[in-house]
């Protein structure tokens, strides 16, 4: 009974159809291990997905998004401007400022004056990128990031500045990127949804940045793409364990009885809608198979777990959620969002929280990209790594408290990226010399947006859904793809 | 392409052009603007020449005739000379259209079809769904129902026919659920089976349409339009009343108020003269949108945010039409212009509101659950007002006695003022002159002062003031936690509306009020110019929307689709409709008996069209595989808050009751921890307890953050939807085998047919009757025998599984009942409720 059946979903209805009827008492005898192999031979042949997509061969088949609520600094982290040390309690000048749009807590400030780095830069690695001494395993991958200075967003605040960049507006409604991806590009592996959201807060829980439904929304596009949060407590997805009292065998045995009576429904009826009903039966089943082997880590070496960091056994983690995130791009999910909280420091950055923040996300996260170039899957897995925007780089609280911390900036900030068809141990963009105004190459949300879905081998122009008498797209109306970040244009 | 092997509209272009190789006999209907041409110029040309002027190239546009003319896109009868041809058919890139980069793309047929058009004239017809609808001539086929005649006429043509009459059982169950959302119970059934009268079916009809249910199952199509939620969004995510507007709803949906009457209520019923509180909560229709309450954030940007959401929200709903385009720019499909847009948003745009919310003036402290603009209209129950009362009484008591201090106070303090002298603002220093005769504006100044500043500290060293404090806590914390208020429109706020540049809420133009959009029909002559104007306007004979965008949802509501499948646009892009006639024929019969919606619905309810069994064979899917002629009934999924009420309605765990604050019923354990790591407020969730817990879905709260999990392919009430999409996933299944609301139904169930039958057979045949609304037939008790006896052996050989399924739900187990036959059967009823047939509606 689905909304829109594009051809290719026929197409695999009737492979389904005639899969089943090969033999259902078969499906669940299937062993566990060979989940994996077939995940692999779907990733091949995805099932559902638009005619004449991707539109040009991709470069990245999966994209991990390790988002950083509340907008990380770029000029603490990642942008080294030596000057606002220099100038350190001296104005910025207006001419620097411009009419720049700040947040309600800054925008009527007397003076707005220079605040240094909390701690110094360093160059890492071989391509000499200058990043914080605070993020030491982020800094050790220098050679495989990219790194974007010059990103710029219009929101001054952080839900709209989230809704932003994962849909392409600032008022929630419309459908995310991942949803986009499912919809246009079909799924890898039906046993496990095609699009994954995993969040964590803060050590400290510091902040109501908190995660609304609307950042993983299929809006507009059929229910089946909305995006699954796994969550933290109970059943990772909703409800996929068995009630208590129902063991996988008396299930199997039950969903067996009651296909028969399905397909004698289907006799009577005739509707073909009905074996649609049976393979969704039949996909659940094998989906409670798949999340636990999915969150079973009794496999992983030590070593691997060691690199993750001392977090990684706790469920709920930024680093458990890396890991996790990690076994989902092995079996073929196509977009998983990790969103992590605690970036918003108005007044405790320089009291600790910019530090357990950074302890908290730089291990997992440099293991993650690690991890996945030993196992030969960054080359076509793309990993991002960025908030909602920057901070100022002028102090906030400063009048008689002294500074604490930094307001939300969204004119100018920084991101990384790594694997998935991005030129590795890369600079792209500049800001002058207050890290304020971009100098170079600017990259807009949705330029980041059209570069992101040209990797996956889409013309952001392209993938459209009709909605309310017009074409809609992840991109509105704007966008182009930022060839200088591509490893080959 | 080889010639030979042209397609026939091809054929026929090249006769008419000239062109050798071709022939035909049959003489071809001369095409359809609407129909044929109009598709492949809006789809494709529009964009760049069409009614936006701004994106307009080379000063062409294609949506009138005249202004192409002009530029000799074309030259009707010959299609040598016209420059359309010519680009169509260009191999030069910078000359072809469409052009390259704009993604579209014009077929051969396509093609063929624009130049046979241009041969026979190029003859313009506006959009069909602008003209006002007029009833056709019904098709003389012998069948009474109007329905019938236009569906059955467009059948004929394909070679198809209705489908005989559905089974009873079949029909009483389509009927129930399509009218009140639960099943009919076996008696029913067996009741409407015996009945043999003529009107049998009709009075079926009356009784569900009697129903306090109907309104229940009538209102969820207009909670999705209205994006009703019990909270704002975002942070702190408050909660609110509007739960009061959704109570106004089912009532008067109900009471089968008539539409154009609901209509005016919504939109504009605080604008009726002697407006009833009933009538201004009615207006909670366009109160109902995310409101964003984030730290930082600007309050009137936000406003903007809203006033964008009614524009679009209205016009979905009431015209059928998107205009969001309009925002920044003239439309490039539709004839709407910017001016158009903006104009209309005038009438929502006199709210006294802020944009944001808040605790509100009357709550203690920001740390209440719920927080809400202004403009509200309080609803108290009649306990509620006692209480209130009490409350005011109590405080009023005790703040009298204490009001004469304050006074005394006040008096000396102004009798000896240069003790603050230096701690005061100038301005009130400056008044303070003993012996300065005072006006009063400067004693009420000075009064104020002394109430906000000095006596905070006076007044503590007064005996008995924290009873007073209390009093007063208790008063605000009722009037904040408790007292039910509902956020509403007004027309409070005098404000100019402006044409927004680009729709940047700082770039405002030319100053607009409010008018009717250009290309529709005038506002009536003595229409206000406001919201009732509005109102008025749309209900007017000559209105070409209101009644076809509310005809064609009803019928969506009855057969999945509507006539127009696109029902949130029944503009230029909207796909064509499948019986126009039809449409129009039931859009003019609706207006003109008075826009009543059960009147409309019995029209279509007691066609055959509606009764016809929805089996299907072959030849209907080889001939019409998306069944648009309707030779079956469709078979729909039923909504997941309708499987819901289905699940506790058939084992008799509903609770029926009507209305009322939200409940909480079961949902994964704490199911907003996403939010929780907040310190603003409390996100645990409340479980309701006892009977709560089995109340209808459109009761359960509605966390606008976080919906319901279990509530899947719903709007996400985020902004207004008309249509939702029905999808099949895993998730779904797993919701359905899983979540305890059907796992103690369905234990429930089994409890209740185990006392009820005796024998298996008959245990089986009457939960089967329950859950599906008919006897088990065919291989069916058979193979229901198979499902209970392989639950049987799994129970029998494991007591404690049996014990840890039959302890799920809150509800009480009857402890007599044999713990392992109970669990087999629950089983059982559990794979019923999961059955095609049990989630569907045949």
């Amino acid at each position: 009974m689905d909304f829109e059946l594009s051809p290719s979903e026929w197409r695999t209805r009737l492979t389904r159809r005639s899969f089943l009827s090969a033999g259902v008492q078969g499906i669940g005898a299937v062993a566990l291990g060979s989940l994996l192999a077939r995940d692999a031979k779907a990733a091949a042949n995805p099932i559902g997905g638009l005619p004449g997509l991707p539109h040009f061969a991709p470069k990245a088949k999966r994209m991990i998004c390790l988002w950083q609520g509340g907008g990380p600094s770029h000029v603490d982290l990642f942008d080294h401007k030596p000057l606002l040390e220099k100038m350190a309690g001296q104005e910025i000048p207006a001419s620097v400022r411009g009419d720049t749009r700040l947040s309600s807590m800054s925008s009527g400030y007397a003076k707005y004056n220079c605040v240094g780095a909390i701690k110094p830069f360093k160059k890492w690695g071989s391509s000499g990128i200058e990043m914080s001494e605070m993020l030491p395993f982020t800094g050790a991958i220098a050679d495989e990031l990219c790194i974007v200075r010059s990103m710029n967003t219009e929101a001054v605040n952080h839900a709209p500045g989230v809704t932003f960049f994962m849909t392409g507006s600032q008022i929630p409604g419309r459908p995310s990127m991942g949803a986009w991806l499912s919809y246009g590009l079909g799924t890898m592996n039906e046993d496990l949804p095609s699009y994954v959201v995993m969040t964590s807060s803060d050590t400290a829980k510091t902040c109501g940045q908190l995660f609304f439904e609307h950042y993983w929304s299929n809006g507009f596009l059929p229910g089946k793409h909305q995006g699954v949060r796994f969550r933290g407590v109970g059943d990772p997805v909703p409800f996929v364990g068995n009630p208590a009292g129902v063991s996988r065998d008396a299930r199997r045995t039950m969903l067996d009885d009651m296909q028969a009576l399905n397909r004698e429904h289907l006799g009577q009826v005739g509707d073909p809608e009905i074996d649609t009903r049976i393979s969704q039966y039949e996909m659940a089943f094998r989906m409670q198979a798949s999340v636990p082997d999915l969150l079973d880590f009794k496999n992983e070496p030590k070593s691997v777990l060691e690199m993750y960091g001392p977090d990684v056994l706790n469920p709920g983690t930024f680093a458990n959620n890396c890991l996790i995130a990690r076994r989902l791009a092995e079996r073929g999910v196509r977009f998983t969002q990790l969103m992590h909280s605690g970036w918003d420091q108005h007044n405790n950055l320089t009291t600790g929280q910019l530090a357990q923040q950074c302890l908290d996300t730089d291990q997992a996260s440099a293991a993650l990209v690690k991890d996945l170039k030993q196992r030969g899957l960054l080359d076509d897995t793309l990993v991002v790594w960025g908030g909602e925007f920057g901070r100022t780089p002028f102090g906030q609280n400063q009048q008689g408290q002294g500074f604490k911390g930094r307001d939300h900036f969204g004119r100018a900030y920084s991101w990384w990226l790594a694997g998935g068809g991005v030129k590795p141990g890369y600079v792209h963009g500049a800001t002058d010399e207050f890290g304020w105004n971009i100098t170079k190459d600017r990259v807009h949300i949705h330029d980041m947006q059209a570069t992101l879905m040209h990797l996956f081998g889409i013309n952001h122009e392209g993938l459209l859904f009709r909605y309310q008498g017009r074409q809609f797209r992840l991109t509105d109306v704007e966008g182009h793809v930022v060839k200088g970040i591509l490893k080959q244009a | 392409m080889p010639r030979t092997t042209l397609p026939l509209p091809i054929l026929i272009a090249g006769l008419i052009t000239g062109l050798p190789g071709a022939s035909f006999a049959v003489e071809p209907k001369p095409l359809d603007f609407n129909t044929d041409i109009r598709p492949i110029l809006s789809e494709n040309c529009f964009y760049c020449h069409g009614p936006d002027a701004n994106k307009r190239k080379s000063k062409l546009r294609l949506d009138i005739r005249e202004e192409a003319l002009k530029k000799k896109a074309f030259v009707p009868g010959d299609i040598h000379a016209s420059e359309l041809v010519k680009r169509l058919y260009s191999k030069d890139s910078e000359e072809v259209m469409p052009p390259p980069d704009s993604h579209r793309s014009v077929t051969e047929a396509q093609r063929a079809i624009l130049k046979r058009w241009i041969a026979e004239g190029a003859i313009y017809k506006p959009h069909w769904t602008f003209i006002a609808p007029v009833r056709s001539p019904l098709p003389a086929n012998g069948e009474k129902n109007p329905v019938d005649a236009f569906v059955v006429e467009k059948l004929a043509k394909a070679g198809l026919t209705l489908s005989p009459e559905a089974p009873k059982a079949t029909l009483l169950r389509r009927l129930s659920l399509d009218l009140t959302g639960l099943p009919p119970s076996p008696e029913e059934t067996a009741a409407f089976i015996a009945d043999t009268s003529p009107v049998a079916y009709e009075k079926q009809i009356d009784r569900l349409m009697a129903s306090p249910h109907y309104g229940e199952r009538m209102a969820l199509p207009w909670l999705d339009a209205s994006r009703y939620a019990d909270s704002n969004g975002f942070q702190q995510d408050g909660d609110t009343f509007q739960w009061l507007w959704r109570d106004w709803l089912v009532k008067n949906l109900n009471e089968d108020k008539p539409f154009d009457q609901l209509s005016t209520e919504m939109l504009a019923g605080d604008l009726l003269p002697n407006a009833t509180p009933e009538q201004k909560i009615a207006t909670a229709f366009n109160r109902n949108h995310i409101l964003n309450g984030e730290g930082g954030n600007i309050a009137e940007e936000q406003r903007y945010v809203s006033l964008f959401d009614r524009v679009e929200s209205t016009t979905t709903t009431w015209l059928g039409l998107t205009v969001a385009c309009a925002q920044c720019h003239d439309h490039k499909y539709d004839p709407i212009t910017q001016k158009d847009y903006y104009q209309w948003m005038d009438a929502f745009n006199h709210v006294k509101e802020r944009g944001t919310p808040s605790g509100g003036p009357t709550q203690t402290g920001g740390r209440s659950r719920f927080r809400l603009d202004t403009t509200v209209v309080e609803a108290p129950s009649a306990e509620q007002a006692a209480e209130l009362m009490k409350l005011q009484a109590n405080f009023d008591t005790k703040n009298k006695a204490f009001f004469t201090l304050q006074n005394t106070a006040f008096a000396n303090w102004l009798a000896k003022p240069n003790k603050d002298k230096g701690m005061l603002p100038k301005e009130i220093e400056a008044l303070l002159v003993p012996d300065k005769k005072r006006t009063a504006a400067e004693t009420k100044k000075h009064r104020a002062h002394f109430d906000k500043v000095v006596f905070i500290e006076e007044r503590k060293k007064i005996p008995g003031v924290m009873t007073i404090d209390k009093a007063k806590a208790a008063l605000d914390g009722y009037r904040g936690d408790v007292l039910p208020r509902v956020m509403v429109m007004s027309d409070d706020m005098p404000r100019d509306t402006n044409i927004l540049d680009r729709g940047a809420y700082l770039s405002k133009k030319e100053k607009v009020t409010f008018d009717a959009p250009g290309f529709l029909p005038p506002l009536p002559k003595d229409a206000p110019k406001n919201r009732l104007g509005l109102a008025q306007w749309l209900f007017s004979p000559e209105h070409p929307l209101a009644a076809r965008v509310q005809v064609n949802r009803q019928w969506q509501q009855l057969f999945g689709k509507g006539i127009v499948r696109t029902s949130e646009d029944l503009g230029v892009q909207s796909d064509r409709p499948t019986h126009q006639e039809l449409l129009d024929w039931l859009a003019v019969e609706f207006r003109e008996s008075g826009w009543k919606l059960k009147a409309l619905q019995k029209l279509i309810l007691t066609s055959k069209t509606y009764r016809q069994s929805s089996h299907i064979t072959p030849e209907q899917l080889q001939k019409d595989p998306e069944n648009k002629l309707l030779s079956h009934a469709p078979r729909l999924r039923l909504p997941s808050m309708v499987l819901r009420d289905v699940a506790l309605a058939s084992s008799g765990l509903l609770n029926g009751k009507i209305g009322g604050v939200p409940v909480y019923p079961y949902l994964p354990e704490n199911p907003w921890e996403s939010l929780a790591i907040t310190k603003e407020r409390d996100f645990t969730y409340p479980t309701s307890q006892g009977t709560d817990l089995y109340r209808r879905s459109l009761y359960t709260f509605w966390r606008r953050t976080i919906a319901p999990v279990n509530m899947f392919d719903s709007s996400a009430r985020q902004t207004c939807r008309v249509r939702t999409a029905t999808t099949s996933s895993p998730l779904h299944a797993l919701t359905m085998l899983n979540d305890p609301t059907w796992v103690e139904a369905a234990r429930v169930l089994a409890q209740s047919v185990t006392k009820e039958q005796t024998t298996d057979e008959a245990r089986l045949a009457r939960a089967f009757a329950r859950v599906l609304g008919r006897e088990p037939s065919g291989k069916e008790p058979a193979l229901l025998a198979k499902l209970l006896a392989n639950q049987r052996a799994v129970y029998a050989a494991d007591a404690k599984a049996a014990d840890a399924l039959l302890v799920i739900g809150e509800s009480k187990r009857d402890p007599k009942l044999p713990v392992a036959e109970h669990a087999a059967l629950t089983a059982t009823c559990l794979a019923l409720y999961n059955l095609d047939a049990a989630v569907t509606r045949d």
